[in-house]
């Protein structure tokens, strides 16, 4: 989240779309509710099925599953003709007057640069037009034909009213009323906010439809300021801080790239990696890049990383390919992959086309889990249909302790982290996660050092101090975050005093500050809220410096006075020469008449309306989803372009529209969490949702026959699972372009473990994912229905 | 009393329907889960299927099809609605086991209770529940054993969105009266408050988003039964034997209402 839960009380629009979160982030409800109960916020449900989440709203519009580029497209397209946008704004805060390259061109779905074998840009032609100095040219009348504003606007003319209903199958008057309402936040003293979670992300387009949500609320002036933001609910409690702490494989931690296999030296990977900017106005805060990383290298390697072995950068691993979730079950399907560790991750139920992913178990010697629970992963080898017998696979269950019994910082959507405490010791043989990684550490150190074999160092050199076996303290590892200055032996204040000599190190520069010489920051439980905002500065600990709304210094205008006085984030106290309020998201003595770019994570300073470093265009683009029963009619482009399709095992089919009509949909549900796994050994929890079902229309069900409560098989070109039908007006059909499509949908938490089971959703999704990402495309798949057995 | 009345107050269009209520009060009471062979899904949401001497809350589920096409999810949490005039205080013949505490809460000591069963056949909202087994009703009685402590319902600490509060009851009406009129202004014309003066006044009352024949199992007019009254209130007084106003209950009630069917929920 750019801003944080309590923020969105102080929005005057939440419009909750590709999330579903009163069901899912129940807590975050109190908030949106007290927004539209105690200032009139409207709330706007967008969601392919009437849920918990569209009864609480304002308003409700129903999308067809797949179609959210064409609907957000279309409210831009609105903003843009209607001119509801913040002017101000965008001109000096985004890159709307900055000239891209003549050689840039779109016509029939592809951008300039594609390359149809490889299926990939060659992103050349999307760049700024330079100066003689290399500075980006500018045209702040935004009239120039190449600036990016007339090019974004001539983009989405195309998303007329007419088109995005077509695709979408929304209603148009329920289409004009989001639209309507939710721009009417352009206005620079309101608020909007969106609330976006896996319903966007899951999709081969999922990266760019959060950016066009963005590049909305850039329009509407709705980034940086108090109940604004683009806010993506994160699935898990601390699954912010395992993307900060680099769970993705392209990724170290505090979002450091991952060194690939062309990085032959230290300085070529520094030089790749930190973007040099020619303006001298811009702060291009990355320029720091070579800083974060030596200190980092400086936090694993200890006194074994010296300038004179570029700090031990060889003993990193270097990528040369894609490691992601379905790469990864690939590689294990066709037997390249030998051993496995699944901690806290139940990939036979929440991995696409399951019953691959579970065959690809049976290629393993040895699989590892670490649960609190027996998952289906753990007990694949007498899942239902398979013969124990025939299965190789040594398979560990490690037990785990759970939340409350151990030690340790728990990152939340809104970027606080929060320090907790064991309440109480682990049952029996059950171990932290902490105590589990640090015991297997010392054993393949000591292995290591008897038998070192042809590359021990990255084992026998890693600095590894994290207190004894029996007790590794969680406060050494989260100072070791926070980094010191290795010559005094403090801690840092923060990341500013980060050095790229070997003299500080960091295990996270984004979280340095958050355990310094004053204490551990995220154990603090302060009440106070000084701006009366729901700030709440000193209640844990937020990246990055205890900043709780980033990009704040777009809250203000150029002169650096609040946009909306109500609602003020920070302001230029000139009598001080400083900012107030907020840790403001620029220099803290920097007025802001030196128009230093309130972006200043970004090279330009600028938020980019047109981004230059995505896969699949800088502008956002309407695709079909991988399996779709309709023609993309906004181009001859079917599906993203850029999508790769190499996932072709004798497992991975694709459903066509003749057999597979009806578009579904998976998602989860207030009553079980994630795969299901930790609440389906609760009875309290199963009795309240016991078993597998598909919820679909009365207009589908009388059109085969199903009557509510029967039992049903619904199918896809994967493989087919049983369900209980619950027949409702919470689903309508679809008109698309003047025909009917049907939709349906299924919660994905059941499984063959636990006390309540019923067939895995994920048997029918199937292997695609997005460009940029590689996250499966679970939202938008095609599949059939029949009642019965 | 009435003055110090306490109460809960239900505002449906708060009502996230997440039922964290109906868990938290399993784990407060120490109740168990319904028994496995009746996990079911039966084409809702809603579940368990029914109260039970092991269920004293649940969240009804109803969808409501509005004129033009729009479709609405209604959702009202039940339990005991502790009513001011209270049919099941009235029927008791076991002191102990029904009484009003110093807290005036409608209290069911299922210790002491007989199995009767008067209470559960007589409450206009259907809420005790015999247990055949043990031979005992059982009933939500609004954590009076929390409330005696300090604390509030286990359902109302519960829930994420603050559409269960709990306080005294005529600032709660208060409260509700502002809400109703907002919820007006914004839409919703036919938002009423249910409970201020049925059966007394109870002790649980609602924000209704709509008029309250749209939620299902919300009676439009709840009493304490007529045979009930003629017995309590009219035989008794004028001093029947005991045993005649035992006989007594039992023809009136049959003649008034015919054998009890209670209709099935679910939608």
């Amino acid at each position: 989240m750019t801003n944080h839960w309590i923020d969105l009380k102080n929005s005057d629009c939440i419009i909750v779309m590709g999330s579903n979160a009163a069901e899912n982030h129940p807590m975050s409800f109190r908030w949106a509710l007290r927004a539209r109960d105690e200032r009139s916020a409207r709330i706007i449900s967008v969601d392919p099925r009437f849920t918990r989440t569209s009864s609480l709203a304002d308003i409700y519009a129903p999308l067809r599953s797949g179609t959210d580029i064409a609907f957000i497209g279309g409210m831009i397209n609105y903003c843009l003709q209607n001119q509801l946008y913040n002017q101000e704004y965008v001109v000096e805060y985004t890159n709307a007057g900055h000239l891209i390259s003549e050689d840039f061109s779109f016509s029939e779905g592809l951008f300039s640069g594609y390359d149809q074998t490889a299926r990939k840009y060659d992103n050349a032609s999307w760049a700024y037009q330079l100066d003689e100095n290399g500075v980006p040219l500018e045209d702040k009348t935004l009239q120039n034909p190449h600036c990016v504003f007339q090019l974004l606007k001539n983009h989405f003319s195309r998303y007329d009213v007419d088109t995005v209903c077509k695709i979408t199958g929304t209603p148009r008057e329920k289409f004009l009323e989001v639209a309507r309402t939710f721009c009417a936040t352009g206005d620079p003293r309101k608020a909007g906010t969106i609330m976006y979670a896996m319903g966007w992300t899951q999709h081969t387009t999922g990266t760019q439809i959060i950016r066009a949500f963005a590049i909305l609320q850039l329009l509407l002036g709705n980034i940086g300021i108090a109940g604004g933001g683009v806010n993506a609910l994160r699935g898990e409690p601390n699954v912010q801080g395992s993307t900060d702490y680099a769970l993705l494989f392209h990724l170290l931690p505090g979002y450091l790239k991952v060194p690939v296999d062309k990085d032959t030296s230290l300085q070529a990977y520094l030089d790749r990696c930190t973007p040099v900017s020619k303006d001298p106005k811009s702060v291009n805060y990355w320029k720091n890049y070579p800083k974060f990383m030596i200190s980092l290298l400086k936090a694993w390697y200890g006194e074994n990383a010296t300038a004179e072995n570029e700090f031990c950068f060889h003993l990193l691993p270097k990528a040369s390919g894609n490691y992601s979730h379905m790469s990864i079950f690939q590689s294990m399907y066709q037997g390249k992959i030998k051993g496995l560790f699944c901690w806290g991750q139940n990939p036979a139920v929440s991995g696409p086309n399951a019953l691959m992913e579970q065959k690809a178990l049976e290629k393993l010697d040895w699989l590892v889990c670490t649960d609190i629970f027996e998952t289906e992963t753990s007990i694949f080898w007498k899942r239902p249909g398979a013969n124990p017998g025939d299965i190789k696979t040594e398979v560990f269950l490690l037990p785990a302790a759970s939340s409350s019994e151990k030690e340790g910082s728990i990152s939340n959507s809104g970027r606080w982290a929060q320090w907790r405490y064991t309440c109480e010791q682990p049952q029996g043989e059950a171990r932290s996660d902490l105590w589990i990684m640090n015991s297997l550490m010392l054993r393949l150190k000591r292995l290591y050092a008897q038998d070192p074999g042809p590359f021990p160092d990255p084992i026998t050199r890693l600095s590894w101090n994290l207190g004894s076996a029996d007790k590794p303290s969680a406060a050494v590892v989260a100072r070791e975050i926070n980094g010191y200055d290795l010559s005094s032996g403090r801690l840092l204040d923060n990341f500013t005093q980060c050095q790229d000599n070997g003299t500080t190190s960091c295990g996270n520069w984004l979280y340095s500050g958050s355990y310094t010489e004053a204490g551990n920051l995220m154990a603090r439980r302060g009440k106070d809220d000084p701006t009366g905002m729901g700030l709440y500065p000193n209640w844990s600990w937020c990246w990055p410096l205890n900043r709780r709304i980033i990009y704040n210094r777009a809250s203000c205008d150029t002169q650096g006075r609040p946009w909306d006085p109500d609602r003020a984030v920070i302001w230029w106290n000139e009598a001080m020469q400083q900012w107030e309020g907020d840790v403001p998201d620029y220099g803290k003595k920097v007025p802001p008449k030196n128009n230093a770019g309130a972006f200043i994570m970004k090279t330009e300073g600028h938020a980019r309306l047109f981004g230059m470093d995505l896969a699949d265009g800088p502008f956002p683009e309407h695709y079909e989803p991988y399996e779709s029963p309709v023609d993309n009619i906004l181009s001859s482009q079917q599906i993203n372009p850029c999508v790769f399709l190499g996932y072709n095992t004798d497992l991975d089919k694709k459903g066509n529209q003749r057999e597979f009509p009806i578009v579904a949909t998976t998602y989860r549900i207030t009553e079980h969490w994630q795969s299901g796994i930790e609440t389906r050994w609760q009875p309290w929890l199963c009795e309240l949702m016991p078993e597998m079902f598909v919820e679909l229309s009365r207009e589908l069900a009388k059109e085969k026959g199903i009557s509510n409560g029967d039992l049903c098989t619904v199918a896809s070109a994967r493989g087919s699972i049983r369900a209980v039908a619950v027949v409702t007006a919470r689903f309508r059909p679809f008109l698309v372009d003047n025909r009917v499509v049907h939709q349906i949908g299924l919660p994905w938490c059941y499984g063959y473990a636990g006390l309540a089971t019923g067939d895995p959703a994920n048997i029918l999704t199937p292997n695609i994912g997005d460009p940029n990402t590689r996250i499966p495309e679970y939202k938008a798949f095609l599949c059939a229905i029949r009642k019965g057995v | 009393m009435s003055m110090k009345r306490i109460g809960l107050l239900m505002d449906t269009s708060r009502c996230l329907a997440c039922r964290a209520c109906q868990v938290a009060c399993k784990q407060w009471n120490k109740l168990p889960a319904e028994p496995k062979e009746s996990w079911k899904t039966r084409g809702s949401y809603e579940n368990p299927a029914d109260l039970s001497p092991v269920t004293w809350t649940r969240v009804r589920f109803t969808e409501y099809e509005q004129h033009g096409g729009g479709v609405e999810w209604l959702f009202r949490k039940l339990q005991c609605m502790q009513c001011q005039d209270a049919t099941c205080l009235k029927v008791c013949p076991e002191k102990k086991a029904l009484y009003r505490n110093q807290d005036g809460l409608v209290v069911l000591d299922s210790a002491y209770c007989t199995g009767c069963g008067y209470c559960t056949q007589n409450c206009p909202f259907e809420i005790p529940r015999f247990d055949a087994k043990e031979r005992r009703t059982f009933k939500c009685n609004m954590c009076y054993d929390r409330i005696a402590n300090g604390l509030i319902p286990a359902c109302a600490k519960a829930c994420p969105a603050q559409a269960i509060q709990f306080g005294p009851r005529n600032e709660l009406i208060e409260k509700a009266h502002q809400r109703i009129q907002a919820l007006k202004g914004k839409g919703f014309p036919e938002a009423s408050l249910y409970g201020e003066n049925e059966c007394g006044g109870l002790g649980v009352i609602y924000i209704l988003k709509y008029g309250r024949s749209k939620y299902e199992g919300l009676p439009a007019d709840p009493k304490v039964p007529l045979s009930v009254k003629l017995w309590k209130d009219w035989l008794k007084p004028v001093g029947l034997a005991s045993f005649l106003g035992g006989l007594g209950f039992v023809v009136f009630h049959y003649v008034l209402h015919g054998p009890k069917i209670i209709e099935k929920g679910g939608d």
